[in-house]
């Protein structure tokens, strides 16, 4: 009994954890997750501070090599790759092109000091525009889909409030049509209001792009947002699975449960 | 189109209260039916005998302890009790479309494009899909003014005509409907009257739960009494 959808063999997922654990000497970060990710997909990893989110975030997006268990991603051309089997120049040019990370702090992930259009140009260049003309009105372009105007193209981020650094760092991450995005707390630290425009703003252009995502939050309203599919994290394990809106609104498991009961109603 | 797109047969449900010291409070059991083609059921039973869990099983929305929901999906036949996410996502895209009580908003989206959106979500275009929004809403006699403005501050019967145009645009052939009517005056609850009656007309298969009984009478083809699949045993 399945859909025709599971067994068109161009159907298949992007991206495979097999097994992942992390520890860092006696102290575990996180234990023995597996999961696929689809094209288009977007997944919440949800937990406490400590429950080994980032840890996960960082394993399966070649920033953080794991104790044991395996990444397998799915290159443009169909073939599949296993991320710590590649050089370490392959998963470099895999992170400028066909990744994006968004971090939490903007301030890692912009280079602070050069202009909001060569913080955008950049990542053209890496992946071989050398067109000066092209790459700046693909610039103007990005920072109009994230709602900054072109007359701030030559502004250096460090003279931009919080929210507009964020959606900066959205617009160098998207101008290269990646096909998965990894998001730490993408509106972490930033005021209400300025996140329900970053939130609006995410929704959007994840649904028009066909983005897949791993967005890691504590905060449950950003899930029920953003995401189709939720992983919940304790103690570096994944607890609960599944389709977003049944696992807030049916949470199974004893922590899950606590965790959506412990959100403030307004 | 077969006669029967979605059969139940013996769901059982309950919740497991880990935050009560693990308290199982046993919902439904044993529920078992079948939605035809074309006939509009409505689940009856006092308020609190599982109508609502009943409907957002059959959406996904609530897991299942056991038992099968066999839907017709693609030209095939998938499990909703099992499916994975992806699958139950692509079913309600395609298949299933759901009518709930209260509209969820969205920051900074507005009107038209909430109803607009499981067009767009199935590859129609916008410009076509905001025309077809715009004719529902004016149907439903949603001042015009409101179209283009996040719907966050309407009021309750404004945005429960917002909920019902987002369901009802679509050609989904399943429609489970959680009380459409509850706060509507009588104008717009016979709009809500002719949609069903249209939807049925067109061939799809409908679910409902309506607290209205002019409105039950009105589209009711067959009543699933909800109080047979009450739970024989408590659980300890």
């Amino acid at each position: 009994m399945s859909s025709p959808a599971d067994t068109r063999p161009d159907d298949q997922p992007l991206l495979r954890v097999s097994s992942v654990s992390k520890s860092y000497g006696a102290r575990t970060g996180c234990t023995d997750v597996s999961f696929e990710l689809w094209p288009g997909e977007v997944l919440a990893v949800v937990g406490e501070s400590g429950s080994g989110k980032t840890t996960l975030l960082n394993c399966i997006s070649s920033r953080l090599l794991p104790t044991s268990g395996s990444v397998s991603y799915r290159m443009r051309d169909g073939s599949w790759r296993e991320l710590y089997r590649m050089s370490e120049a392959e998963r470099r040019f895999l992170m400028r092109t066909d990744w994006g990370f968004v971090h939490q702090n903007p301030a890692d992930g912009l280079r602070m000091t050069v202009s909001a259009g060569a913080n955008v140009g950049e990542r053209l260049m890496a992946i071989g525009d050398r067109h000066y003309g092209n790459i700046r009105s693909t610039a103007i372009d990005w920072l109009g889909r994230v709602e900054i105007g072109s007359d701030r193209i030559d502004d250096e981020p460090r003279a931009f409030s919080g929210g507009m650094r964020q959606r900066l760092q959205i617009a160098r991450n998207l101008v290269t049509s990646p096909r998965l995005v990894f998001m730490d707390e993408p509106t972490g630290g930033l005021d209400v209001s300025v996140q329900a425009r970053l939130l609006d703003l995410l929704r959007g252009l994840v649904a028009d792009l066909g983005l897949a995502a791993i967005v890691v939050t504590h905060d449950l309203a950003v899930a029920r947002l953003l995401s189709h599919r939720m992983m919940v994290m304790k103690d570096g394990r994944v607890i609960e699975t599944g389709l977003t809106d049944r696992v807030l609104d049916d949470p199974r498991e004893a922590y899950t449960q606590l965790l959506v009961s412990s959100i403030l109603q307004v | 189109m077969m006669a029967t797109p979605l059969v139940v047969s013996e769901v059982a449900k309950s919740f497991v209260m880990h935050l009560r010291g693990g308290l199982t409070l046993p919902v439904v059991e044993d529920v078992s039916f079948a939605l035809t083609a074309g006939r509009c059921a409505v689940l009856g039973g006092p308020s609190g005998a599982g109508k609502s869990s009943i409907l957002k099983m059959l959406y996904g929305n609530y897991g299942v302890d056991s038992g099968q929901i066999i839907v017709q999906h693609r030209g095939a036949l998938v499990d909703l009790a099992r499916a994975a996410p992806r699958v139950v996502l692509s079913v309600r895209r395609e298949t299933i479309g759901y009518v709930s009580q209260f509209l969820r908003t969205v920051p900074r989206v507005t009107a038209l494009d909430v109803v607009a959106e499981p067009l767009t979500a199935a590859g129609v275009d916008r410009d076509e899909a905001r025309e077809r929004a715009a004719a529902l809403l004016a149907r439903l006699n949603l001042p015009k003014t409101l179209w283009s403005l996040p719907p966050a501050t309407f009021s309750g019967g404004e945005q429960q005509r917002i909920n019902i145009a987002r369901g009802f645009i679509t050609r989904h052939p399943i429609l489970l409907l959680d009380e459409p009517t509850a706060s509507l005056d009588a104008m717009n609850r016979q709009v809500v009257i002719d949609l069903i009656a249209e939807k049925k007309q067109a061939g799809v298969a409908l679910l409902g739960i309506f607290h209205d009984q002019d409105v039950r009478e009105a589209v009711a083809d067959t009543i699933v009494d909800v109080t047979r699949f009450a739970p024989k045993r408590v659980a300890a």
